[in-house]
């Protein structure tokens, strides 16, 4: 191919991409509110830029983002699971306890991940087979969940974690870039092929965006929705590892309010309530972004719980926002 | 079977299964069984009572609102700190106050949904993170203690009227104007039709949308109500006041047998299912249930509800063939003849 | 009240383009026509739920504008729907009066409530408990409380749309009793239906609609069935209904003795690979759920179905379309399209395994079998991007036979393949099937259209309340044969 004619090319992908519709708009305009956070933080704080600073602030988001991921192909096929962090803390627990038995890593990370996709299978059958609506369905089990966890835990810190336990959390696989940044970028991979390129992919767009009308043409509903609420009890004990191994130590406390933050992502980052809409990208976006942006608030000493009002503020415009414009827009046409 | 008789199973059987729980204890504690221990519970009961007919207010118009136990803590707060600095502010003012506060942030989510057709679960989860935030912020963080709180400020809800509290009266009455609301008037019934059929609705002439955001303000005002009864129960106000109730709400509403899809339920249903959340609380210390076990207990009861619920509501067969030729199934059919 | 030069057009598809009604106190007016003549649009026009591009209301001479359904019901205007609006966890007689629940001192008064409830069902000599909840009641008893609920509004224009759809016979003439002693009472009644014998014996005036524009009117007793049913249709049955010669081959699917409680009982069919079946019945047969047994969706409590003379039992739908099984939806929007999205995607949902290697859809692939059918079926459109919910109703169902077509199924089940569409793409669609009959596919075609019934099909089956009770040949199907075959006795 001569010079003139890829970069022909790629002008006329590029122009195809802009015009593509609502795809990478909101892609790009999250990106460009990531830049301009970046921008601030450097401002604010003048060691921000430092890479192990920059490291740093990735544990902010890479964990919840984990289980963000597959929270996303849920809401996108028009289901909810507000039970993660009462999954991850009972895969921590058991974990602790695993530890204290004394079983060493791989065990207790087989441990973490069984139980995480065991909750996850427990909600698939409320949801998939019972048929349960997954909001009540998964508030129910989230307090099942914690209240085990801290049922079995009582009011004891579980800390006895082997050494080689903490790597997952605390270790690094070239320089600054840890472990958990790199496996946060594998899945994000592996998840955007899954949703954007596989014919699975498909079928749960239209699963969400006409559940009745998937049904019609074969798609089948049972196994999707089982195997999503698995996928997200899985992630949500892989979570727990990183977690567990990072902190060191199981606290009944742990990852508590974590279910807001992990949709708030997956909202952030353009996936509809009323489902059959949203990408990866746009999740993974809105992860970095609220990573870094309570990372930036941390750094300004902003309480953990005014951060609160800042995301919860934040949701709720952008879902409102796109609404907003298209009455306007309307009212513009008349 | 009769209509009423059948709709009333389901309190029936929750009634039954309440009553045999407190059996159960009063066996072992005849204490239990006794009216200053029953007094205790109603009291202890009477908070969840007026959340959750709040709550199913709105569950009601097919909406869901899990700020109301941030609304609490943010109106209490603001009364505590006034109370604080002006010991001398009438409660004629300070109760009011509370209850419109609520009512306000209350309107603020019925507004978003309403006007912003965002979705009520976005909303509220937004909202909650907000108001619980702005408890920090109108508070530094500190906490107003009983000390800080003047007598009759606490005082009130202590106060004893033929020998129940005030917040039970309160609930009481709440319950009856719930009630009374829901059945007597347009706008109560209106809550059903919304959430009941939304897309018939506009035929029956209930704007869905505006109905949901009367029950949000309702909500609200109810919770701003609950958010003094709460700190003067409690005597104390932080930001952590009623920190995750919200789940206890919800499940004494999907208990009582209000559907999540909206349009069913009744105010008997709700104060069942918070009675049977309170006795069960109030057993469980009894029966040697270690407190850190109790929020799973609640969590297994919430979920065998929801469990039994979606059975209900699962639609069945359609009933095409005559009960004639139901009964004579077995019998060789009509076979086709040209 | 009289209406004028109603037109209404919904992005490209004209739905309404001359509309006129003349209605009169004291008359029963039928409103005939086909599917897709605009007869829905003119009563949504009617009732306030669509406003007209052009043309005038008139009532009692003064002209009116109607915004919205409470402008309608206070001029007197109620409309009894095909669609139930109802509410299903409220009782019968609160659904009756759910716009005007009678008040005593300013709170509802329930026993007035159910009293007025309890005189109005008796008026229609229905033996309904006001209590009831309507989750408990069938198709034909909401129907009756919607009935009531427009009595109790003591209006003066009452349309029904197709009120006898799901009726049984007995049911039938009780509820055409009830129009006539409205129509005495003074109400003008506008009375929409397909069956002519209850247009005949009960309508004072007519008034026939076609493509869009009314065709004729006048009083029925100055004309005959021969000449509504030529004004209706307009032209010659066999273009709409196009039979294309073909020669039925062997048996490739036999039902016997299948029984779905309380759905369908003991129903026994056979499809010959090359022919069209017709399934006639009216609404509320049981059709529908046989076939949705036969694809899959549900399952069958007795009986078996037999593939090229082997039992099969389909869990769900993808087996039934991996056996080669396909079925059209009566539903369009809800079941057989995903209206949101593109023609493309839409297209591809049920035939992504073919369209995909190793598990990634190649977009080349897909765009091209899009846009091979699209083009085959002559769908209306931009591109094949387009979104769904853009196209007409005609075009609409042409994408839903699409992405079957390219499945190659051997047998494609249609459940009213050409329900509200346009008569263009009504010919268009029967073609389209005669075409792949010949080729070999075989069709089982559930359709409440006699015309279209005898046109098509090569042998019809005939269901009444989930039994099956007549099956004819071609060459002895008649319309009074299949009328008393489908009908009470």
């Amino acid at each position: 191919m001569t010079a003139p004619g890829a970069i022909s090319k790629v002008c006329t992908a590029l122009k195809a991409y802009w015009t593509g519709g609502t795809w990478l708009r909101w892609e790009v305009f999250l990106g460009a509110v990531l830049v301009a956070d970046l921008v601030l933080n450097a401002v604010v704080s003048p060691y921000f830029l430092d890479p192990l600073t920059l490291s740093d602030a990735t544990f902010n988001f890479t964990e919840k983002a984990l289980i963000a991921l597959p929270m996303a192909l849920l809401i996108i096929g028009r289901e909810i699971d507000v039970s993660v962090a009462g999954i991850l803390a009972l895969s921590s627990v058991v974990m602790g306890l695993g530890a204290e038995h004394g079983l060493g890593t791989p065990a207790l990370v087989g441990l973490g991940l069984t139980t995480g996709a065991a909750c996850g299978a427990a909600n698939g059958a409320l949801v998939a087979l019972l048929r349960v609506p997954s909001i009540v369905a998964t508030i129910g089990t989230m307090s099942l969940f914690r209240g085990v966890a801290a049922g079995v835990l009582g009011d004891r810190v579980l800390k006895n974690y082997p050494a080689s336990f903490h790597w997952f959390g605390q270790g690094y696989v070239i320089g600054v870039i840890s472990f958990e940044l790199v496996l946060f970028t594998v899945c994000v991979g592996l998840f955007s092929i899954y949703l954007h390129l596989t014919l699975f992919g498909r079928r749960l767009y239209a699963l969400g965006s006409n559940p009745e009308a998937a049904r019609f043409a074969g798609v089948r509903l049972t196994r999707y929705r089982f195997w999503l609420f698995v996928a997200t009890g899985l992630a949500s004990g892989l979570a727990a590892v990183l977690l567990t191994s990072r902190l060191g130590s199981t606290r009944p406390s742990i990852a508590q309010g974590w279910e807001l933050e992990v949709i708030s992502m997956v909202i952030l980052g353009g996936v509809s309530v009323a489902g059959g809409r949203g990408t990866i990208p746009g999740v993974a976006l809105a992860a970095v972004l609220l990573g870094f942006v309570t990372y930036g608030l941390g750094l300004a000493n902003i309480p953990g719980i005014v951060m609160q009002i800042i995301v919860g503020a934040l949701l709720i415009v952008v879902v409102g926002l796109p609404i907003v414009g298209k009455r306007l827009q309307a009212r513009a046409h008349r | 079977m009769p209509t009423a008789l059948r709709r009333a199973r389901r309190e029936f059987g929750l009634a039954t299964l309440t009553l045999a729980l407190f059996a159960v204890v009063a066996l072992r504690f005849p204490d239990f069984a006794s009216g200053r221990s029953l007094l205790s519970l109603v009291d202890d009961t009477a908070l969840l009572v007026l959340l959750a007919l709040g709550e199913t207010l709105v569950i009601l118009t097919r909406a869901i609102d899990l700020s109301m136990a941030a609304n609490v803590a943010f109106s209490g707060m603001i009364v505590a700190l006034l109370n604080r600095a002006h010991p001398d502010l009438s409660l004629w003012v300070l109760v009011p106050l509370s209850a419109s506060i609520g009512a306000l942030l209350g309107t603020f989510n019925g507004l978003l949904v309403w006007l912003l057709e965002v979705p009520s679960i976005v909303v509220t989860l937004g909202t909650m993170a907000i108001y619980r935030g702005a408890v920090y912020l109108a508070s530094g963080g500190t906490w107003v203690t009983s000390g800080q709180m003047s007598a009759s400020f606490q005082g009130l809800v202590r106060h004893l009227l033929l020998g129940v509290t005030t917040l039970s009266w309160l609930a009481l009455l709440g319950a009856l104007l719930a009630w009374w609301l829901l059945r007597f008037t347009n706008a109560g019934r209106g809550f059903y039709v919304a959430g009941n059929n939304p897309a018939a609705a506009v035929y029956a002439g209930v704007d869905v949308g505006r109905a949901q955001a009367r029950a949000f303000a309702l909500a609200g005002a109810i919770a701003g109500l609950c958010g003094y009864l709460w700190v003067a129960r409690f005597a104390v106000a932080y930001t952590d006041v009623a920190n995750g109730f919200e789940l206890q709400v919800i499940a004494a509403c999907v208990i009582g047998g209000i559907s999540i899809g909206g349009g069913v339920g009744t105010v008997a249903g709700v104060v069942l299912g918070c009675l049977f959340l309170g006795v069960l609380k109030n057993a469980l210390p009894l029966l040697g249930v270690s407190p850190f076990w109790q929020t799973a207990l609640s969590g297994l009861v919430i979920t065998v509800a929801v469990i039994i619920n979606a059975r209900d509501a699962t639609p069945g067969r359609r009933r095409i063939l005559e009960p004639r030729t139901l009964a004579q199934a077995g019998t060789p059919g009509a076979r086709p003849s040209p | 009240m009289r209406a004028s030069g109603l037109a209404k057009a919904f992005g490209g598809t004209r739905a309404l383009i001359d509309g006129e009604l003349s209605l009169y106190a004291g008359t029963v007016t039928a409103l005939i026509g086909e599917n897709g003549a605009g007869k829905s649009t003119l009563v949504k026009i009617l009732t306030g739920i669509y406003r007209p591009d052009a043309g005038q209301i008139n009532l009692d001479g003064q002209p009116v504008q109607i915004h919205s359904l409470l402008d309608a019901q206070q001029l007197g205007i109620s409309v009894i729907h095909q669609e139930s609006v109802v509410f299903e966890d409220l009782s019968v007689a609160e659904n009756i009066f759910i716009t005007a629940r009678p008040k005593r001192y300013g709170l509802i008064d329930w026993p007035s409530l159910r009293r007025r409830a309890a005189q109005l069902l008796a008026q229609l000599e229905t033996p309904l408990d006001p209590d009831a909840l309507l989750r408990s009641l069938s198709l034909s008893q909401r129907h009756i409380v919607q009935i009531a609920r427009a009595l109790s509004h003591d209006s003066r224009v009452i349309i029904m749309d197709e009120p006898t759809a799901a009726l049984s016979h007995h049911e039938t003439e009780d509820l055409l009793a009830i129009v006539r002693r409205l129509r005495d009472a003074g109400h003008a009644i506008l009375f929409i239906s397909h069956k002519f014998d209850e247009i005949m014996a009960i309508a004072d005036r007519y008034a026939v609609f076609r493509d869009g524009a009314a065709v004729g009117c006048g009083a029925m007793a100055d004309t005959n069935l021969d000449s509504l049913v030529s004004l209706m249709v307009g032209r010659a049955m066999a273009q709409i209904y196009p039979k294309l010669p073909a020669s039925p081959g062997a048996e490739i699917l036999q039902v016997q003795g299948l029984s779905r409680a309380p759905e369908f009982q003991d129903v026994n069919l056979t499809l010959k690979r090359g022919e069209i079946l017709g399934v006639y019945g009216l609404v509320g047969a049981g059709r529908s759920e046989l076939m949705q047994v036969l694809f899959g969706l549900h399952r069958a409590d007795h009986g078996q179905i037999l593939l090229d003379g082997k039992p099969v039992h389909f869990a769900n739908p993808e087996e039934a379309i991996r056996a080669g099984i396909v079925y059209v939806p009566e539903d369009r929007q809800h079941q057989g399209a995903v209206l949101s999205q593109s023609i493309r995607d839409n297209i591809a949902l049920p035939n992504l395994r073919q369209l995909s290697s190793c598990g990634i859809t190649r977009n080349s692939r897909v765009t091209a079998a899009a846009g091979e059918w699209s083009a085959r079926l002559q769908v209306k459109c931009r591109d094949t991007g387009q979104r769904v919910d853009e196209l007409s109703g005609g075009n609409q169902q042409k994408v839903v036979l699409a992405k079957w077509l390219l499945s190659k199924p051997r047998i494609l089940i249609l459940d009213e393949p050409t329900k509200g569409i346009d008569i263009g793409s009504k010919a268009a669609v029967h073609q389209l099937t005669g075409e792949l009959v010949q080729q070999g596919l075989s069709v089982i075609m559930v359709s409440s259209e006699l015309p279209e019934i005898l046109g098509v099909a090569d042998r019809v089956l005939v269901m009444r309340r989930g039994l099956a009770r007549g099956l004819f040949e071609r060459s002895t199907a008649s319309a009074p044969a299949i009328l008393r075959a489908a009908l009470d006795s």
